[in-house]
């Protein structure tokens, strides 16, 4: 556990490093990117600017600087839209929190009772039709399904919004958490609730098409690994109903593993996100880091891959410990 | 461990065949991957018209004359989608090729020599693995600037740790083993041991793993340049094809169909590294009725 944990701030260290050295070798004049054309004229605008990010110091200073400057909070400014990165990003992530969540919620029902039916009707017609069906989800861009998604949910039958995440001109309502579906909750506005759930549908769905077909793979294979242990034959003979057998006996010992890929899963769903956030016009940090992207905006696109490796290893901490706590087999070294 | 290196040198190529018959979605892959290889190659033979000829009449829906329609510049949409097959598949096949040599080559130094060697470029491995593909991708792509080369450069640096850490544990697990130990006492050179013994045992996860990373790689790179970070316009390219046709979604086929292509390669790919796996591990196997 200790060894674990200690692995895990080395890697947290490292992405600092990476990030630090992203930063470094962009070639841009970071006084005049961020302070913008007039101050950069000005010698001692420049001078505090260097002073503050200690440009004029060697480089494993800079990075002391750095990591002090991460622990407060400032990552730096962005040259597109000269906020704060931090203060960006706070307004960009809970957009893509939300949808992800919703993905991986839809996700993770149905990818597990499509693999735990595919478990039990192993190698029958209805088996063989999921894995064609899985491996197909996994082989189509997520950008091309959230084209088609669109073409038809939005332009043909108009069942779904296009795009955003409530309807123009639609007051948001006020910021707890940054979802709109549980803070429009917690004002009680139950239109603006079922609004936001609207919006949320299509993208999500989309999202959810990859890793449907991914956890349907894994608890297939997590269930055929325990399905033929005796004490499911045991429980089977004892006459308990299928449905308890499955739940109680199979699910219960497939579902550690099939919990191990919860960091693919949202690696997974990131990386939809990005993808698909400029086609639904949301406003996440898919779309941010795009533009960051677009227009070398170091300290953004800095920002947004050291918070997104952050969650990424925190997330597959937490699976590993979770690992442990669930399967008592496994200990953490 | 051991158990599994000394079955899959076993199989013979004549083993494998036989087992291909037993796989149908292996062979639909193959069909599917050869044909679009075959396109690729005759691709000014098949294609009716230039990828980038703008003569005919913008926007117009499939016809006869044009099976896919043409784009917002009148473009036959056709010509560009077997055109696009030019860009994606060659590069794809480089570039996994790349990340597997070079990944191959530091997780068999790793699992060789071990010991400081092997933590350095492990963790450096796991340094990559912390971060999403994309993300990196998207850092590489931006930092090298926008161009097909980059984002395959960026999908390289992407790629290869998966192949270090596979080789690594088979070359551990396959070093551990009786046949290369008593090789070793018998005075054999590690380099002959590394050859002889532990390469032959490592092929079958490596191709594996190449082929459902070309699937990768292509939806990566299909990505990419539907971000606008990999091949620029006006050149054909399935996933800048398919980012032209968001903006214009009414025009369906605009977008449609080099989906399609990027859809119909990957699958192909897909297929066939799956069938691959069920054949180097057959514990969770699909197998077809007759076979049980």
């Amino acid at each position: 556990m200790l060894r674990r944990l200690a692995a895990f701030v080395l890697l947290a260290l490292g992405i600092t490093v990476v990030v630090f050295a992203l930063t470094e070798i962009v070639p841009s004049n970071a006084a005049a990117t961020a302070l913008g054309e007039q101050a950069a004229g000005d010698p001692a605008a420049v001078a505090a600017f260097n002073e503050h990010y200690g440009l004029d110091k060697p480089l494993p200073v800079r990075y002391l600087i750095y990591l002090d400057h991460l622990l407060h909070g400032d990552l730096g400014q962005s040259s597109v839209t000269h906020n704060a990165v931090s203060h960006d990003l706070g307004q960009f992530i809970p957009a893509t929190a939300e949808l992800a969540i919703f993905s991986i919620i839809i996700a993770s029902f149905v990818g597990v009772a499509f693999g735990v039916y595919s478990a039990l009707r192993r190698n029958r017609p209805s088996d063989h039709a999921l894995r064609v069906t899985s491996l197909a989800g996994i082989s189509m861009p997520t950008f091309w399904i959230a084209l088609i998604a669109l073409y038809v949910g939005f332009y043909r039958l108009g069942w779904f919004p296009g795009a955003e995440r409530l309807d123009p001109g639609t007051v948001p309502p006020p910021t707890v958490t940054g979802f709109y579906t549980i803070d429009s909750l917690l004002a009680g506005n139950w239109g603006l609730f079922t609004q936001s759930v609207h919006h949320l549908l299509l993208p999500a769905l989309v999202l959810a098409a990859f890793n449907v077909s991914l956890l349907t793979r894994y608890t297939r294979s997590a269930v055929l690994e325990v399905i033929g242990n005796d004490y499911v034959r045991a429980a089977r003979a004892k006459g308990l109903p299928e449905r308890i057998v499955v739940v109680r006996y199979i699910l219960r010992a497939a579902l550690p593993s099939v919990v191990t890929v919860l960091g693919l899963v949202f690696a997974n769903v990131l990386t939809g996100a990005v993808l698909i956030e400029k086609i639904f016009s949301w406003p996440g940090i898919g779309q941010y880091a795009y533009t960051a992207a677009v227009n070398l905006d170091v300290p953004a696109i800095a920002g947004v891959s050291l918070f997104v490796a952050a969650v990424y290893i925190t997330i597959n901490l937490i699976v590993d410990i979770l690992y442990g706590i669930i399967d008592p087999r496994i200990r953490i070294t | 461990m051991s158990a599994f290196a000394i079955r899959v040198r076993g199989y013979s190529g004549r083993n494998i065949l036989v087992s291909a018959r037993h796989q149908p979605l292996a062979a639909i892959g193959v069909v599917i991957a050869v044909t679009w290889i075959v396109v690729a190659i005759f691709a000014p033979l098949i294609a009716p018209y230039g990828p980038l000829a703008q003569n005919f009449t913008a926007s117009q829906a499939p016809t006869l004359h044009h099976p896919f329609g043409t784009d917002e510049l009148g473009r036959d949409v056709f010509s560009r989608v077997i055109y696009g097959s030019r860009v994606s598949i060659p590069i794809a096949l480089v570039l996994v090729a790349c990340a597997a040599m070079i990944g191959g080559l530091i997780g068999a130094i790793s699992g060789y020599f071990r010991g400081v060697t092997d933590g350095v470029l492990m963790r450096s491995a796991d340094l990559v693995f912390a971060f999403p593909p994309i993300i990196l991708a998207m850092v590489v792509a931006a930092v090298l600037g926008r161009g097909l080369t980059n984002a395959a450069l960026a999908i390289v640096i992407v790629a290869w740790p998966s192949y270090a850490r596979v080789v690594r544990g088979l070359v551990l697990s396959v070093g551990e083993s009786e046949y290369v130990q008593s090789a070793r006492l018998l005075g054999a050179p590690a380099r002959v041991a590394l050859f002889r013994d532990v390469l032959p045992n490592v092929a079958g996860s490596v191709l594996v793993l190449m082929t459902l990373d070309l699937a990768t790689a292509i939806l990566l790179l299909s990505g990419l340049s539907f971000l606008g970070l990999g091949a620029q316009p006006p050149q054909a390219e399935w996933g800048s094809m398919v980012a032209d046709g968001t903006q214009y979604f009414q025009w369906w086929w605009m977008g449609t169909f080099p989906g399609l292509a990027i859809f119909t390669v990957v699958l192909a790919f897909n297929f066939i590294g799956d069938s691959l796996r069920d054949i180097f591990d057959p514990r969770t196997a699909w197998r077809t009725q007759d076979e049980q």
